[in-house]
């Protein structure tokens, strides 16, 4: 493959890529927002929320991971794939306890942005799983409440790649696949609040929270409350 | 020529605080413009208790906890042409719907109670009873949001909804003009 860039549209718009980048990276250098929740910037990629999607030259394909190519024709922001985005997040709130509400992550949630960008205020077509999983608070500075994960692997690959530590990861299987504290609890791992895992930006829900900091920052005044996810990348378009 | 009908409007509060209602009420001065186009049946806010005629719409807020709420929902379903659930309770159950996640227990629902009436480290509960009074309405085993009763034809989110986004959707569904809310007002919070 050359080094040279070349051009591919995202709904009509030419976009510049390099060699090697994906389809969402170009789109976020060119100032075009694909909806995303298992992919953070500085982790690497792994295609798993499939909030992305896209079509590309016809096919449904992972932004986050499917490599820009010359020439491709890539749908975004359609009502046909962001209605099956819209089925996605509504999903993962289903799967879990996501009650806004009484969550201290709410107005820095990045499911509930999403939410909100997707227009998800339509009664459910699906039913609510209402999980019970046990709250770790056995650590000083942290707290793990699962039933509010979901399963981006986010914490995951931070304690791996970035603090070195290997905090969590993934067990079971299909839909039992949940993430998981690598130990008895995280009080009984190398866990600190000052990892890169722990830290506010990774965790995109209220799952890993951080002690005595909650409401430090009042609700109306938070990340999402001033405008919709994504409107950072959308500013930088020309 | 004789003025156009106006809609009939019920509404109730259920498994909710009265937030609300009261988020409502913050449309203020605006109601009065509302209030020519709609009559109020039906609703703690006129303390009329049973339907006077069949209503255009209902607002709901609150979700299920114990059998009256099923009930009366079943009747604004029988009696409201269009149902519309207001605020998060009425669409997935809300803060009463902690007590479906009480954890490590085969009974929750009584543990529930325990904790609330008896075993809770800052009751002062002289009977050491769980009220059970034969006009109390049977609690349910869990909480359910009004969608899992009954149809629901829109939701309103919101913890409360403000009044602006009450107000807009309200009108806008008088004018046969609803079609969703603008992504900057949707607050689940």
């Amino acid at each position: 493959m050359s080094d040279t860039g070349f051009t591919f549209t995202i709904d009509g718009l030419p976009v510049q890529a390099k060699p090697g980048q994906t389809i969402m990276e170009a789109a976020d250098d060119a100032g075009v927002y694909i909806p995303r929740l298992c992919d953070h910037e500085g982790l690497r990629h792994q295609g798993g929320c499939r909030v992305c999607t896209v079509k590309a030259s016809g096919r449904s394909v992972a932004a986050c991971t499917q490599p820009a190519t010359p020439d491709l024709v890539v749908e975004n922001e359609s009502e046909h794939i962001n209605s099956m985005r819209r089925d996605l997040v509504e999903m993962l709130f289903h799967e879990g306890n996501h009650l806004c509400p009484i969550c201290e992550a709410s107005g820095n949630c990045e499911l509930q942005a999403m939410a909100y960008r997707l227009d998800m205020t339509q009664p459910t077509k699906f039913p609510y799983l209402e999980p019970c999983r046990a709250l770790d608070a056995s650590h000083p500075d942290i707290a793990l409440d699962t039933n509010r994960c979901i399963s981006c692997g986010r914490c995951i690959r931070a304690s791996q790649d970035v603090d070195g530590k290997g905090i969590f990861g993934y067990v079971g299987r299909g839909i039992h696949r949940r993430v998981a504290v690598n130990g008895v609890d995280l009080a009984h791992t190398d866990a600190a609040v000052t990892d890169d895992a722990i830290s506010a930006d990774v965790c995109p829900v209220g799952c890993i929270i951080r002690k005595r900091v909650g409401f430090s920052k009042p609700i109306g005044s938070r990340e999402f409350d001033d405008g919709l996810i994504g409107q950072k990348i959308e500013s930088k378009r020309k | 020529m004789s003025e156009p009908r106006k809609a009939r409007i019920a509404t109730t509060s259920l498994a909710g605080c009265f937030g609300c209602h009261m988020a409502i009420l913050d449309i203020d001065e605006r109601l009065i413009e509302l209030l020519k186009l709609v009559d109020i049946d039906r609703s703690p806010l006129t303390d009329i208790k049973r339907f006077t005629q069949r209503c255009d719409i209902g607002i709901i807020e609150g979700g299920c906890c114990n059998e009256e709420n099923v009930h009366v929902l079943r009747d604004f379903r029988r009696n409201c042409d269009v149902l519309i659930a207001l605020g998060q309770c009425a669409i997935m159950g809300g803060l009463p719907a902690m007590r479906n996640a009480i954890m490590h227990s085969d009974d929750p629902l009584r543990e529930c109670l325990e904790e609330a009436y008896i075993s809770g480290p800052y009751l002062r509960n002289t009977t050491h009873n769980i009220p059970n009074d034969p006009a109390l309405p049977l609690m349910l085993d869990k909480v359910y949001s009004c969608a899992d009763v009954v149809e629901i034809d829109y939701q309103i989110p919101g913890c409360a909804p403000s009044g602006d986004v009450i107000y807009s959707a309200l009108s806008r569904l008088l004018a046969g003009k609803f079609h969703g809310f603008d992504r900057e007002t949707i607050r689940f919070d």
